[in-house]
């Protein structure tokens, strides 16, 4: 029961040549699904609006549902209650100033938004960072990333009736952010990465604590899966529900464990990799069905790699004891504190650091990480002065809600709750 | 790869993240048909659009300020350092492709166009470009030609303008009761 599954190999790639051939994906609009023509008028179809304001929806996502019977026969999601206007906002802002904001768009997955910021501006600026920030970085956004899923599982669990999986995921989650908080200062929206490396080095007594957790959470693990995975209940309420064919997947752009969850092997961190992903063994689970599932068993196997990897940071960082933590830039990076007192120079660099912000060459960038919901991209105009002309972030959350339509295809209301909370996407995140 | 192939191939440019490749406004969904089918771009992860407007205009300046001087009261308005390359119209629109192959092969298919100029609509390329060109069309009034549903995604149905241009006011939004003095 505890064990893990066998390790699905690499199977190359998957390429859809035909995406509309023997697919699910509904014809006239991929993203509404229509009601079949012979009940089109009939009183016996029964529309209901869903939403935006309901604890299933994972915040303000409102579906336009058409019942027969208990058959859910037409749906259309309609996004935007959460739309705050961030890409907007950090035109106005200074890069520096911009980091908070990519935060508190994905506010589940905060630290892989920060960093793929931190990656764009970084890499407009050719600006190296040092290893031991790279380390960190790694280590906070695969703590992050088990967090997101505790999310996820606490919550979808929740609304197939299992309360008792929120309160034990939420345990967990609990001593992540206390671990954060211990790093960061903050819980949540810890504004951490700083471009060009970490804001402030790591606190003493962090290795300690996270050692602490990284050993105890392959038995949390265990909690789980005991719990979970031979409750009658829960695998009837996710077996063969809400299917994505990997062609489906593909052609409606799904990455992430919703694409690892319908059978294709795609993973950044080990396909192209960033920071250090090349230098640490971890497997990426693969499961063929493309139900709720498989969703769930992804992101379940997903915590117990993302463990492993956190404890190989660990491993490198204990050994960095003393080494820079950030860049060596004034142009880009502030100056330490205590310079401040005795160098003119340090004060001017971070005067005008402060005031006018540095500048990032002329040029455009699309930079993707894998967050826990998938490809998270960040794509980054700039005029070569200290505002970004135009920023846009690829949000695996609004992509994932693309696919409700054909997952929904042919399912019951009840599914209904189990299907959105398996796409695991966060409003924020989709709406920006 | 051989990016001449392309149907409507204007230009290509190598750059640190990926090649962008520019191509005909009219000829766009061909273009994304034989990336797709010929060169194995299997996945369309994002479509993007850029408003260039007023690109360009801080102009020149060294430290001491632009033409009209620098205005001590507003930081940052000092001018840029050079003037960025000018850009041949007002809006570029880029579509983000993948390949799922090892390495991760990307490219980024940009075209320009005008105010009002319709786009051909990729829909029928990839199903996922349903809400990203909704999107572009939302927030920077981008036409695009032949999409099913082209409405508003973000904004409300009966927002008036496209926030994400640089023409949009950033102030001064019209506040309900406000003339009934």
């Amino acid at each position: 029961m505890t064990s893990a599954p066998t390790a699905l190999r690499r199977r190359g790639p998957i390429v859809a040549t035909s995406p509309y051939e023997g697919s699910r994906i509904p014809p006239r609009v991929p993203t509404i699904l229509d009601i079949p023509d012979d009940l089109r008028g009939s009183e016996d179809v029964f529309r209901v609006n869903f939403g935006p304001n309901h604890p299933s929806t994972h915040g303000v996502l409102r579906l336009i549902v058409d019942l027969h019977g208990e058959e859910v026969v037409g749906l259309s999601a309609i996004i935007g209650y959460l739309h705050t206007g961030f890409e907007k906002t950090m035109e106005a802002k200074t890069y520096w100033k911009c980091v908070t904001y990519p935060e508190r768009i994905d506010y589940v997955g905060y630290q892989n938004n920060e960093l793929v910021f931190s990656l764009a501006v970084e890499q407009l600026l050719a600006l190296d960072v040092p290893t031991k920030a790279k380390w960190m970085r790694m280590l906070l956004c695969e703590l992050n990333r088990i967090q997101s899923h505790l999310v996820f599982l606490g919550t979808s669990a929740l609304e197939l009736g299992a309360i008792s999986m929120f309160w034990y995921c939420f345990r967990e989650r609990e001593t992540i952010l206390d671990l954060f908080e211990l790093v960061t200062g903050q819980r949540m929206h810890t504004r951490y990465f700083q471009i060009g490396g970490l804001a402030e080095d790591i606190p003493q007594g962090f290795y300690p604590e996270c050692r602490k957790f990284v050993e105890w959470m392959p038995h949390a693990l265990d909690d789980y899966r005991d719990m979970l995975e031979r409750n009658q209940i829960w695998l009837e309420r996710t077996r063969g529900i809400g299917i994505l064919s990997p062609e489906d997947a593909i052609a409606l752009g799904q990455t992430g464990p919703n694409l690892r969850a319908s059978g294709v092997d795609w993973d950044l961190r080990r396909d192209r990799p960033y920071l250090q992903y090349d230098q640490v063994d971890f497997r990426v689970p693969v499961y063929p069905n493309g139900d709720v599932y498989d969703r769930y068993r992804v992101r379940m196997d997903e915590m117990a790699e993302s463990t492993k990897i956190a404890r190989q940071c660990l491993d490198k960082l204990e050994r960095m004891e003393g080494m820079p933590w950030i860049a060596d830039d004034r142009k880009v990076v502030l100056p330490p504190r205590e310079e401040l007192h005795t160098s003119m120079e340090s004060l001017i660099h971070h005067f005008k650091i402060v005031t006018e912000g540095f500048r990032v060459p002329e040029g455009e960038v699309y930079v993707a990480v894998e967050s826990p919901r998938g490809e998270s991209g960040c794509y980054l105009v700039s005029d070569g002065g200290p505002k970004p002309w135009r920023v846009h972030f690829r949000s695996p959350s609004f992509v994932a809600l693309e696919a409700t339509a054909t997952c929904i295809h042919q399912a019951l209301v009840a599914d209904l709750i189990a299907i959105v909370g398996s796409l695991d996407a966060v409003m924020g995140d989709t709406d920006r | 790869m051989n990016w001449s192939a392309l149907p409507g191939f204007v230009s290509h440019r190598d750059g640190a993240d990926m090649p962008t490749v520019t191509v005909e406004t009219e000829r766009m969904r061909d273009a994304c048909f034989h990336a797709r089918d010929e060169l194995g771009f299997a996945m369309c992860v994002d479509v993007v659009a850029t408003d260039y407007l007023s690109w360009g205009g801080k102009g020149v300046a060294g430290y001491i300020g632009t033409a009209s001087g620098r205005d001590i009261y507003h930081p940052m308005t000092q001018g840029l350092q050079a003037l960025p390359e000018l850009k041949p119209k007002r809006f570029s629109l880029s579509y983000h492709l993948l390949a799922l192959q090892p390495g991760a092969p990307r490219v980024r298919l940009q075209c320009w166009v005008d105010e009002g100029e319709p786009v051909p609509s990729v829909v029928s390329v990839w199903p996922t470009c349903d809400w990203h060109e909704r999107e572009q069309y939302d927030l920077m009034g981008i036409e695009f030609d032949g999409h099913p549903n082209l409405t508003r995604i973000l904004m409300t149905d009966d927002w008036e303008g496209h926030p994400l241009r640089k023409d949009y006011p950033l102030g001064g939004e019209p506040v309900r009761f406000s003339d009934a003095e």
